[in-house]
């Protein structure tokens, strides 16, 4: 029986760059996986993700969270990438655990949604719908942080694909 | 030579005297419907019993005159007041939070209608726990929502079928109207 959810690649982050880029992306799957269990190499910095090496402003997301004493949501349109979080942070001070799933991300009719829960235990837990207004199949994606602080070495990122019958 | 190897990716290969090889996954595909037109409802049927839980992954937009609507499930095309759910949603603006039972479905999820921003989606990833065993109530969650720039909603929801029939069919559908061309969910099954 052919294997259904495959790992496609996976890497560290080098501490000396602030984003990692998966490419070359086969479009034999149904949707994608990308797990992050990472931190900055020093400060702080917002996780983002970009589809396709897109840098113009074609990305939003509705975010709700829960910091410990309160719900919170929140909202951003026309931005140059998805902003993964709205409490949780990268930082050098405890990892942050990150799952997207890219729904149905090599069709070329829809636009691409992202769903994304990210934990940070001192800091909050969020749940992240996204949108990249291009109906282009996702061949690259690359994460970074907004702020531009390195991601640490010992950060791991894998992408699965997940093949539906 | 081992009878029995394990692999990096979870599956294992088992050799045989035959000399065959036999490859097992504990995440299968089972069944994938994507229309192609307007339709009510996408159904999976037959489901087998023999795995240990479910889960559904999928995208899907409405035909209602809204911006958007929750996405509903029921099983066993049971149409019957037994699903309870609880649901927690951001829609940008405020964070809210409800709930009900003795409904006639369950929800999982939030979709994009026909006022929202053409070819913007929603997406729901489902999972249904136990779904064959005769002994308990069936659970499903749901982590869902749309993003139509401008508009929105991020929901966390939960469900229970308060029966204890083996789950062999689910039946997915908008709140209001019809699923439009391009709506497409997977059903996989996932061994324990």
């Amino acid at each position: 029986m052919p294997s259904t959810y495959t790992p496609i690649a996976t890497t560290n982050g080098t501490g000396s760059s602030s984003s990692i880029t998966f490419s070359s992306i086969p479009s034999t799957y149904t949707d994608l996986i990308l797990i992050v269990n990472g931190a900055t190499a020093s400060s702080t910095g917002n996780p983002c993700l970009r589809f396709n090496g897109d840098t113009g402003t074609n990305y939003s997301r509705t975010n709700l969270g829960g910091s410990g004493s309160s719900a919170y949501t929140d909202r951003e349109t026309s931005a140059n990438r998805i902003l993964l979080i709205g409490g949780v942070y990268f930082s050098n001070t405890l990892n942050t655990n990150l799952i997207v799933h890219i729904q149905n991300y090599s069709n070329t009719t829809t636009y691409k949604s992202t769903l994304c829960r990210a934990n940070k235990a001192t800091d909050a837990v969020d749940a992240n719908v996204g949108m990249w207004r291009n109906t282009a199949a996702i061949n690259s994606l690359t994460f970074f942080t907004a702020s531009g602080f390195n991601i640490s070495s010992d950060s791991t990122f894998t992408l699965y694909g997940i093949a539906a019958a | 030579m081992p009878l029995i190897s394990t692999l990096s990716n979870a599956s294992a290969r088992g050799y045989g005297f035959t000399g065959g090889l036999a490859i097992t996954n504990s995440y299968e595909s089972i069944q994938t419907v994507t229309l192609g037109s307007t339709q009510t409802t996408i159904s999976f049927t037959s489901i087998p019993s023999t795995f240990k839980h479910l889960q559904v992954r999928g995208i899907a937009r409405g035909t209602f005159a809204s911006t958007n609507l929750n996405l509903c499930m029921q099983v066993n095309s049971d149409t019957s007041n037994s699903y309870t759910y609880h649901q927690l949603n951001g829609d940008g603006s405020s964070a809210s939070a409800s709930g009900g039972s003795a409904q006639s479905f369950g929800f999982v999820g939030r979709i994009a209608q026909a006022n929202a921003t053409a070819s913007a989606f929603g997406a729901s990833v489902i999972d249904i726990l136990d779904y064959s065993d005769t002994n308990k109530y069936s659970t499903i969650r749901a982590l869902g929502g749309y993003d139509a720039n401008g508009n929105g909603m991020m929901t966390l929801m939960s469900s229970a079928y308060i029966k204890t029939d083996a789950i062999s069919s689910i039946q997915i559908f908008g709140n209001l109207g019809d699923l439009v061309a391009y709506s497409s969910f997977a059903l996989y099954g996932i061994r324990g």
